[in-house]
This record gives structure tokens, sequence and C-alpha cells, in this order.
């Protein structure tokens, strides 16, 4: 009784931040209606018995990718009430295909039943005996080895191709470049002033060549 | 009250697909919104699999949603790097500005 009125209530307040995600007029309030329902869909996993990856939904959604995007809205200086433009002018075809999409769902689910040879073909019976977590572990580190650590392999794509793409090395550390040194002559760095007698030094600042454009020679 | 089976979780996850893809109507011009939606799309597909990994009592389903899951981060990683490299060449955001390729 008690799991399935926490059924409802998450599985409403899922839906419902799902489409204050795809509404609301300030993007960070998105996101953090993003957030919401991915704790939301991470409470459903653990209803449905997935515990592991209820956790690793928090942490991985809520904790890196959620805030992955506030930090790329708060970046970005964009005028989003612009963004909103047209907002009623699609809305009518939104509807249309997102009702179209429902009842297709809806026509496909009204009737069909799971095969009966359908529990016996599983690959990977769920061991009674065992919490969720240790399953897991026992199945993605043997039979599923190759795909899990492809996995890693996309991760690692990612992250490289991520920090290549936004990585901008303007100001650097400034680096000694003995070329530049040696390059240097006198005449460019050195202006000789003859001083006149009691007018003080507070003229004679020579227009000396700035290291940048020695650089460019 | 009916008890909550297979037939509940499946109809969650359709609503949340459909809203995922009347997201990327409603803001075609956002591509941050855009890329929400299609987090809201992916995570219909991961209630999916939990779903039928409960109720045919088969592991397989929740080895899925892990990979599901990386894929998903590795998306949002790499697309918001280009928003935001995007970003710092046009400074604009907008969907409909993203024409360089016609030349």
């Amino acid at each position: 009784m008690i799991p399935d009125i926490a059924f409802y209530v998450f599985a409403g307040i899922l839906l419902a931040s799902a489409c204050m995600v795809i509404t609301a007029r300030n993007p960070v309030h998105s996101v953090l209606f993003l957030i919401l329902a991915f704790i939301n869909a991470a409470a459903l996993f653990v209803l449905a018995g997935a515990e592991f990856l209820a956790m690793v939904l928090v942490v991985v959604y809520v904790g890196a990718v959620a805030v992955l995007f506030l930090f790329v809205v708060m970046m970005l200086d964009v005028d989003f009430a612009a963004l909103r433009e047209g907002f009623q002018r699609y809305a009518p075809l939104g509807l249309t295909i997102g009702f179209i999409l429902m009842v297709e769902i809806g026509l496909t689910a009204i009737d069909w039943k799971i095969a009966p040879g359908a529990r016996l073909a599983g690959l990977a019976p769920m061991p009674a005996d065992i919490s969720n977590t240790t399953a897991l572990g026992d199945l993605i580190y043997t039979s599923y080895m190759f795909v899990f650590e492809l996995t890693a392999l996309l991760l690692l794509v990612a992250m490289v191709g991520a920090i290549v793409l936004t990585h901008n090395d303007r100001h650097g550390p400034r680096r000694q470049n003995i070329h530049i040194q040696h390059d240097r002559r006198i005449d460019e760095t050195l202006t000789m002033v003859t001083m006149k007698l009691g007018e003080g030094s507070h003229q004679i600042t020579p227009h000396a060549v700035p290291d940048r454009e020695i650089a460019q020679r | 009250m009916m008890n909550v089976g297979l037939a509940h979780y499946l109809v969650v996850a359709g609503l949340l697909l459909v809203i995922g893809i009347f997201g990327i109507f409603l803001n075609r011009k956002n591509v941050i919104v855009i890329m929400m939606s299609i987090e809201l799309i992916l995570l219909a597909a991961n209630l999916n699999f939990v779903a039928f990994s409960a109720a045919l009592h088969d592991m397989v389903g929740q080895v899925f949603v892990m990979f599901v899951l990386a894929v998903a981060a590795a998306e949002a990683a790499i697309g918001l790097a280009i928003v935001v490299v995007y970003f710092r060449n046009r400074d604009s955001i907008e969907v409909e500005d993203v024409t360089l390729m016609k030349g």
C-alpha cells in the first residue's frame, strides 16, 4: 500500500517537474526542475528494486550533469527572453506531434502481453540471495566486461573532447624566450638622453620597443 | 487502488518521453533546453529498462541503464562544450543562427 502511494507521489512530481523543465521562463529554473525530476526518477528506481542505479542517477546526474548545465546556463550571457520568441507559435505543432506520439504509444499498450518464454530467456536472472549492487557488479565485471571498458573509453574520449573544445590558452604563464632575448639590440631598448642641469628626470622615459614587437620580427 | 506494476512504470516513461519531445518543439531556439529535453527522453528510456528488468527479474536491463547513463553524460558534456565554444565565437546560441555550413 505505502509503496503504491509513494509511486504515485514520485511519478506525479516527476512528470510535473518535467513539464516545468520545458516551460520554465528562466533556464536556471529549468535546470533546478531537471534536478528535481532526476531525484524523483531515482526514487522510482528504488521502488523498482534498482538501488545502485538510483544512487548512480543521483551522483552522476544531480551531482555532475545538472551542475554542468547550471554552470553553462550561468556562464553564457544570453538574453534568454529573446530565445523564447515563437514559444506560442511552435506550441500547436508540438502538441499535435506529442499527441500523435502518445496515441501511438497508447495503441501499442492496449493489447500487449509478455511472451510466455520471455522470463526463461533472460540472460542473467536476478539472484535472490545477494544485493542489487553485488549482482550488478558480478555482471558488469564478467559478462559485460568488454562493453563496460568501452564505456570507460567513451567517457575518456568525451572528457578529452570537451577539454580540447573549451580550453583556451590566451593568457598562459609568461615563459622565458631565450631566442627573443638574444635578438634584442641595444638601439631598440636603450635611448641615450642628454640631461640638462636642474630639470629633473621626469621626461626621459625612453621610447623603448616593447617585447611584443620584437617577437613579431 | 491498483497495485503498481510494469504498466504503471511504462505509462510514466511514455509520458516522460512525450514531454521531452514536446520540449524540443516548444524551445526550438534554445539549445540548452533542447539538451535538457534530450536528457528527459533518455531518462524515460532508463525508466523503461529498469521497469522491464524488475518485471522480468533480469539484471541485464540494469546493466544497460548504466551504459545509457554513460552515453548521456558524455553527450551532455560534449554538447555543452560545443555550445560554449559556439557562444564564444558568435555571441549567440540561437539554433537558427547556426548556418555556418551553408557557406
